[in-house]
């Protein structure tokens, strides 16, 4: 775009349109699933959630103004703020489903647990661009990260919700990785995970440990929590090559596939638009990965890097993780497929996203 | 934080290693993404590729249900083509086991909207605590929509109950046809097991458990029709794709009259008996009747334990079919047939035989009915008169053999082709029977016991009308019970001099109409003369000191299950007989006060049914009512009598409980001849 410089004004010049062109397809397409899912109604989904991302794009747009030394400035009042959130939703927050997780402020519902996947992106990358070069491999470049990993992990994993806190896990030790931190800590930290498996299964929640013990054997349990798994296998098996036909999946209309507009929405669409749309849908996404790999690697700045690849990795999480829940490679925890689930939070969490990387892109560009 | 500025030298060259570490580490990362992408996207494309002929299969059959349509059964009609059973259309409501929660609490619903009874109840959960988990448990059957649309309408709420209209098997006579028919009921999980029917698993769907509809089940059953409809996951119904029809069941024909079975039945009050009628010119059996008996409508609809236990705690065994399964000693009923014995071994029927009352044997004394004795009679005089002496005197002349050879062309000893169950065929001893059967020589006082079928000699009673339906035609029928266009008057003619058969024809005639024993059982029907042989058989052994002290020993004044059976056969019309029947009651004490009676009124119907209603009207008048009334009356006893505090033992009670109280005794205990 920026060869256009002339012909646009330089804002407008300065907007990324292709990834937004990519997400905005995304979205599209899960409007569609969604409408398909409702049985051929905007209602109750599609039409929400249809407002809702355009609610959000323009919030994204509007953080791709924000300066990068802003972003980097707000990063540690953030994450405060919210580890102050999380204690006290622990301490007053709403119970759904089995845990708490929203802090109903009146007017909102606030999920502080949402906001930590991206402010620990932040708060790392900004502890580790100040972090002097020399101390990378000391002590000192690790303990003051394990805290801030640490502490809105435990305060996640009481709500409980797993899937959240291995999420703030998996983004926080991303950026230590690509801060530089000695492989053999991250080869070691494997190995040392492996063997606590066992001790972490015994200290989680009942429905927790059956999801797990459910993914490694479904069919043990076909009318339990393993019928989720089986019934999302059929829908994407039975979808073929070019699916059943749009609003001809039996699974979801027929209420076979739980959860078929929310975590697994992903099935819904297989089942009627076959491994073409899979295919589709996991290029587009990864196209929108690679985009926010390159921000990172054009990125000039340290905190500029690390914060655009654990964003992008962060977003990357969110689509790996369910897609490998829906197709049976991994348990069910409970994310959404974001932009394409329907509900609010996962569409918010990838759009700031998409937001700052906007931002960090934009940043890289003006310093060029 | 304060040192960076101090270390800005050397941190110009560690930041640059570190960018570069970091465009090393963000390139290996950026692999392991695509390389996360291309394995799902390889997963999914072995999900939709290769397995997609299983998931595919796997999602029809989420979304298809297949719903099976129990055939309806054929009707069993009865020779004019009357009903005897049939099909009604019925709700019903079934527990699936494996899909039930919390039986309890839908227990109680069910209770409170289909208003079960206790023992509906109880039957249910005995009924759960049995089932294989895929078994149907029924509910409730033959209810009225109104009950039936408060279940369909809450089905939902209630998982594991399955509301469904469809068939039920109506026997309009019902327990008058109990024995003939049998019942229907649930396959039982063994069934299932064997062949993994899927039929046999569906609600409603029931096959034959006792009697025709158990033996011609292949005949009745027809094929399953199917159903397939497109469910949601909770079960409600999208839509109907396509149905298979069913295919009725054949129509199943009996030789039986059905006016007659019913007239039988009732006929025989509340007597322990069983009435059979042979057409003799096809050997059709016209009537079957064994009462007490069940209610076949309640069997077929699943009975509760403690109706069971009231049946089989019967001392009148409603649940056995006496026509095939009673045995007892024929008593003098097999006189004609000794006496057929006696002429084809030449003797000449005019010879005559003093009876003085008594027949001396070595030292035994064996006593005939009448006790001052007949005087002088023929081989006529003496059926007519049922002189024992005469026969004991014969029969020891001609000997047991020749007697049983007779016997068995008459067709005792035998079982016939029929579809029923279980036949008992009972013993036509000779000597080379005992002999097997007791390393014992005959003796000369067996021979004279089973001359007047006593001693070890027995029968059922379907052999007794085949006896009399092989004398009235002189050709060895062979009972039959299904009809059939095709099948010829049947029976070659029997090895036996028709000029003989004629003169016992005559005698049994005599019996009825002459001078003989049974001359209260003339046919009230102008122009039709019935001939007969009544038959008195004891059922235990009489003592000398009992002999001595005089009076009954198999009358009114022992309690019932010692009592004599009351046996007789006939057939009518004399000249060209149409129709043979035999009637045994039990303990019923005289064959020609009881049994001849009856089937006197039950041939009577043939003829005029008018005149023979009458006669059962009043006799059920004091009675208390038809069968189902009196029935009825009977369980209600029952059950006060079991919720009561247990009566005083009755007089009978106290009497030792022994094999005597079943129609087949223990031969060789019926009548003991020494003094």
């Amino acid at each position: 775009m920026s060869r256009h410089t002339s012909l646009v004004p330089a804002p407008l010049a300065q907007i990324p349109w292709r990834v937004i062109l990519l997400v905005s397809a995304i979205s599209g397409f899960g409007l569609v699933v969604l409408y398909s899912a409702a049985g051929g109604s905007l209602k109750p989904w599609a039409w929400s959630q249809g407002i809702r991302f355009v609610f959000f794009l323009g919030i994204a747009l509007l953080i791709s103004r924000v300066r990068e030394d802003q972003l980097k400035a707000v990063s540690f009042p953030l994450y405060a703020i919210l580890i102050v959130l999380l204690i006290a939703v622990e301490m007053f927050g709403f119970v759904g489903g089995g845990s708490r997780r929203w802090l109903d402020l009146g007017f909102i519902r606030l999920q502080p647990s949402e906001f930590m996947k991206l402010a620990i992106i932040l708060v790392l990358a900004r502890f580790y661009d100040m972090l002097p070069a020399g101390e990378i491999r000391r002590w000192s470049a690790i303990w003051p990260a394990a805290i801030l990993i640490g502490l809105p992990f435990m305060l996640v994993m009481t709500q409980p919700d797993l899937g959240t806190s291995l999420m703030i896990v998996a983004g926080g030790m991303t950026v230590m990785f690509l801060a530089g931190l000695p492989l053999r800590l991250f080869i070691g930290g494997a190995a040392a995970l492996g063997a606590a498996l066992p001790i972490a299964l015994s200290m989680m929640h009942e429905y927790q440990r059956n999801r797990v013990e459910i993914f490694l054997n479904p069919e043990s349990d076909p009318l339990g929590t393993g019928y989720h798994i089986i019934q999302s296998k059929i829908a994407i098996g039975s979808g073929g090559i070019f699916g059943k036909g749009f609003l001809r999946g039996t699974q979801s209309h027929l209420d076979y596939l739980p959860e078929g507009h929310t975590d697994f929405v992903f099935a819904t669409m297989a089942e009627e638009w076959g491994l073409v749309g899979g295919v589709g849908l996991i290029i587009a996404f990864f196209l929108v990965v690679r985009w926010g790999m390159q921000v990172a690697n054009c990125s000039r700045t340290r905190f500029g890097r690390l914060a655009a690849a654990g964003l992008t990795t962060t977003i990357f999480f969110y689509v790996a993780i369910n897609l490998m829940m829906v197709m049976g490679l991994a348990p069910v925890v409970g994310i959404p497929l974001p932009l394409v689930s329907f509900g609010g939070s996962a569409m918010m969490t990838v759009l700031f996203c998409l937001g700052m990387l906007m931002a960090l892109d934009r940043a890289a560009k003006e310093r060029k | 934080m304060k040192i960076v500025p101090m270390k800005r030298p050397s941190r110009l060259v560690t930041a640059q290693s570190q960018a570069f570490s970091f465009t090393r580490r963000a390139f290996v990362l950026g692999a392991a993404q695509g390389a996360v992408a291309t394995l799902l996207a390889g997963r999914m494309a072995w999900l939709s590729i290769a397995e997609n002929e299983r998931y595919q299969m796997l999602s029809e059959s989420n979304r298809v249900q297949l719903t099976l349509v129990p055939p309806r059964r054929g009707w069993i009609v009865d020779r004019h083509g009357k009903p005897i059973a049939i099909n009604r259309t019925s709700f019903r409501v079934d527990l699936i086991p494996d899909r039930l929660r919390d039986p309890d609490r839908i227990i109680a619903e069910l209770r409170q909207l289909l208003a079960l009874t206790a023992e509906d109840v109880e039957r249910i959960r005995e009924g759960l605590a049995k089932a294989a988990g895929y078994q149907p448990v029924p509910v409730l059957e033959n209810m009225d929509y109104e009950r039936f649309a408060a279940v369909s309408v809450r089905q939902a709420e209630l998982p594991g109950v399955a509301p469904a209209s469809g068939n039920a098997r109506y026997y309009p006579a019902g327990s008058a046809v109990g024995h003939l028919v049998g019942y229907v009921g649930p396959a039982s999980a063994a069934d299932y097991e064997k062949t993994r029917d899927p039929l046999f698993i569906t609600p409603g769907f029931k096959v034959g458990k006792e009697g025709l509809e158990k033996t011609m089940e292949p005949w009745l059953r027809g094929t399953a029709g199917a159903k397939r409809t497109e469910v949601t996951a909770r079960g409600r119904l999208v839509r109907e794709l396509t149905t298979r029809p069913e295919v009725v069941g054949n129509t199943l024909q009996l030789t039986i009259d059905a006016g007659l079975q019913e007239y039988a039945a009732r006929r025989l009050g509340d007597n322990s008996g069983s009435v059979v009628v042979i057409d003799t010119e096809t050997g059709g059996i016209l009537t079957m009747a064994s009462m007490p008996a069940y209610d076949p409508n309640s069997f077929s609809d699943g009975i509760s334990h403690s109706e069971w236990q009231m049946l089989s705690g019967n001392d009148h065994i409603p649940l056995m079919n006496k026509v095939m399964q009673g045995l007892y000693p024929p008593g003098s009923t097999v006189k004609p047939a000794t006496a057929l014995a006696v002429l084809e071994a030449g003797i000449d029927p005019a010879e005559t035989v003093l009876c003085t009352g008594s027949y001396r044997l070595g030292t035994g004394l064996f006593h005939c009915h009448k006790r001052g004795g007949h005087g002088h009679l023929n081989l006529n005089g003496a059926i007519a008169q049922s002189c024992d002496i005469y026969f004991y005197t014969m029969g020891r002349r001609i000997g047991i053999d020749r007697i049983a050879a007779v016997a068995r062309k008459l067709g005792l000893g035998s079982s016939f082709p029929l579809p029923v169950p279980s036949q008992r065929y009972g013993t036509v001893p000779d000597t080379e029977w005992k002999q097997r059967k007791y390393k014992a020589d005959w003796t000369v006082a067996d021979t004279l016991n089973a001359t007047i079928g006593q001693g070890y000699m027995l029968a059922n009673p379907l052999q007794l009308a085949v006896m009399a339906a092989r004398i009235a035609s002189g050709r060895a029928l062979s009972p039959r019970l299904i009809a059939n266009r095709r099948y010829p008057p049947q029976g070659d003619p029997l090895d036996i001099d028709p000029e003989h058969l004629a003169m016992i024809r005559q005698a049994m005639s005599d019996v009825v109409n002459g001078a003989g024993t049974a001359g209260r059982s003339r046919l009230p029907v102008e122009g039709v003369l019935m001939a007969g042989k009544t038959g008195t058989a004891q059922v235990r052994r009489i003592t000398r000191a009992e002999r001595a002290r005089g009076g009954k020993f198999g009358g009114m004044g022992v309690p019932w299950k010692y009592r004599d059976h009351a046996l007789f056969i006939c057939f009518a019309p004399v000249e060209n007989p149409r129709y043979a029947a035999a009637v045994v009651i039990e303990h019923g004490i005289s064959g020609s006060g009881t049994a001849g009676p009856i089937a006197r009124d039950v041939l009577t119907y043939l003829y005029d049914p008018a005149k023979a209603m009458a006669t059962l009207a009043a006799l059920e008048e004091e009675w208390g009512g038809d069968i189902a009334t009196r029935m009825r009356v009977e369980a209600d006893r029952w059950r006060a009598e079991r919720s009561a505090p247990p009566p005083p033992a009755p007089v009978e009670a106290s009497a030792p409980a022994d094999k005597s109280a079943s129609p087949t005794p223990a031969p060789g205990a019926d009548s003991e001849p020494r003094e």
